[in-house]
């Protein structure tokens, strides 16, 4: 008994000090977000009254709302046409496999172990005699369709019961409505899930932007942040701030799905 | 039924299939595969622009002796050799914990150690910049602490700003594969657990019997990923150290953008870098696959 005992408190002390560490940095953010920058450098950890201050600081040095409205719109477009064409392509594969579908998606697979540095070069290439440099259709257009997805959901299709699909096929419902009103309801958490990994990757997204956007209204809330810390000397309140911006919407659709997002990985590994 | 209508009903369904793929396997084709082959093309020219021409294997040899990129190739492996296994295995002792039953605040716990995910790649790097700098907050509780007399500039020391960009990575990530540890160990019925314990196992024991042999998809799934995302390293080395001091810590990514789009442009020779990155993906992911396969 003290044998267990003494090692579920050493278990409860490893878990506190890895949660300390794993939090301390945001929670570092935060308060600095609030105080001077020479607070900030003295080691004050507590939250302060300097906002308004910094907020203030950090509008007049960088188009911060241009940045945010940019990369919500980008995000937002590229998840909405994401979850269509890779659940549309994962559910085709799935549904309707024969073996020529199968060796194709073998081949979509192969695209997984392509870096993306190796094609950034043709695509900016291709894109600029497009005249796709500082557009939506620019970010969004080299990750809507992604393996990843395409095979998150052709496993989640697996699951998708198959006379359900023959009595809707009975009562006269085309391919497409079985498609948006029987399958995308069911699969309600591999969405959740997948939306939440492509909003955070795009939202993410930094070395294609950096790539493409070359205009500074085109820019992204990630490159406002970089842009950030290249003076001489930086203005921590400031900094922070910029930062804990670009975190909000990744933290919110983090909280609101979390559970979904590992329920969907749960069924990504079974 | 007649034969010949459920023949037409079936040849149908498979165009509908065809239909419903195709946007999707159609972009992946032209954003991924057709860039890659004239990332090929391109790899054997040389020049800007329409000047470009033909230079053979000029910008593979090229890469060979250009100190840079090996270094970036050096840097790129040390971050995977010493980061993947220690954050998959710490994953492991993380989840392994987190899915006992018997845990309090159990919930409290998983959130807190997937809160780092939640960050942006750029902002978790600056903020670790902002925590390691000079006037940082590491370095002045060393030195109240006595640990260290004066500041010490971990990111413009060789060894100190490559060990940054490892700590930072396992801050932001470790989380993230324990979180599908967990998912995976959920498949895994508990009474095996319970049993284990019954015949006396130790805890030990449990983790290297039962655990790691039951994990070993997700293991090997985790393992690709991070071998993939480590190659790929960008946010971090741009925004952390800058690639500094003098490219010490500087990743192959950031060095192949540097010549694409921050010196004056290189896009053959980049091309060829690249290329190079593709084939080391490829021979690892395949490694990683046989050696899986191999503990069957």
């Amino acid at each position: 008994m003290t044998k267990a005992k003494v090692r579920n408190f050493f278990m409860y002390v490893f878990l506190i000090i890895v949660s300390f560490i794993s939090v301390f940095p945001l929670y570092w953010m935060v308060s600095a977000a609030t105080n001077k920058s020479a607070e900030v450098i003295s080691g004050r950890l507590i939250p302060g009254t300097y906002f308004l201050e910094n907020l203030k600081n950090l509008l007049a040095n960088q188009n911060v709302g241009g940045a945010f409205a940019n990369s919500v719109k980008y995000s937002v477009i590229l998840t909405l046409v994401s979850l269509v064409v890779s659940s549309l392509a994962g559910y085709g594969f799935e549904i309707y496999h024969d073996k020529v579908k199968d060796g194709v998606m073998s081949v979509i697979l192969l695209a997984m172990m392509v870096p993306f540095v190796a094609t950034m070069i043709p695509l900016f290439q291709m894109f600029s005699k497009a005249g796709w440099l500082n557009t939506t259709i620019g970010f969004i257009l080299p990750t809507i369709s992604t393996p990843f997805l395409i095979m998150m959901f052709r496993q989640s299709a697996r699951s998708f019961p198959h006379d359900i699909m023959e009595a809707a096929r009975i009562d006269g419902l085309s391919e497409i409505r079985i498609f948006f009103q029987m399958f995308i309801p069911t699969m309600r958490s591999t969405y959740a899930a997948a939306m939440t990994i492509t909003f955070m990757n795009a939202w993410n997204s930094y070395l294609w932007p950096k790539v493409i956007m070359t205009d500074a209204t085109s820019q992204t809330m990630p490159m406002v942040v970089a842009n950030l810390t290249q003076g001489y000397v930086t203005d921590y309140g400031m900094l922070m701030l910029a930062v804990l911006i670009c975190t909000l919407p990744t933290a919110i659709v983090f909280f609101c799905l979390q559970n979904a997002f590992a329920e969907g990985i749960t069924g990504a590994v079974k | 039924m007649s034969k010949p209508k459920k023949m037409t009903l079936s040849k149908k369904h498979n165009l509908t299939g065809w239909v419903f793929l195709m946007p999707g396997a159609l972009l992946i084709l032209f954003m991924s595969f057709v860039p890659m082959f004239r990332a090929l093309l391109l790899s054997f020219k040389t020049g800007v622009g329409a000047a470009m021409k033909s230079c053979g294997i000029l910008n593979y040899t090229r890469m060979f002796q250009d100190t840079v990129f090996i270094q970036s190739i050096k840097n790129t492996f040390f971050y995977l050799i010493i980061q993947v296994p220690i954050m998959l295995i710490f994953a492991l002792i993380l989840a392994s914990i987190l899915n006992n039953k018997n845990l309090k605040f159990k919930g409290l716990f998983r959130t807190m150690i997937f809160l780092p995910c939640a960050t942006s790649l750029v902002a978790y790097a600056v903020i670790f910049r902002s925590l390691f700098a000079n006037n940082g907050i590491i370095n002045l509780l060393f030195v109240k602490l006595g640990i260290l007399d004066q500041p010490y500039a971990f990111l413009t020391n060789v060894w100190s700003a490559r060990i940054v960009i490892i700590i930072a990575l396992l801050w932001r990530w470790t989380g993230y594969n324990m979180v599908f540890y967990l998912s995976g160990l959920q498949n895994i019925e508990y009474s095996i657990y319970e049993a284990a314990k019954i015949d006396g196992a130790s805890a030990v024991q449990t983790f290297f019997r039962i655990t790691v042999p039951l994990l070993k998809p997700t293991i090997l799934l985790t393992a690709i990923m991070s071998t993939n995302g480590t190659l790929q390293l960008f946010d971090e080395s741009v925004n952390l150290t800058d690639g500094g001091p003098a490219n010490a810590s500087i990743t192959m990514s950031h060095y192949i953008y540097n010549m694409s789009f921050k010196y004056v442009p290189n896009f053959g020779y980049a091309a060829a870098m690249s290329f190079l990155i593709l084939v080391l993906v490829a021979i690892l992911a395949f490694l990683q696959m046989k050696v899986g396969d191999k503990r069957d």
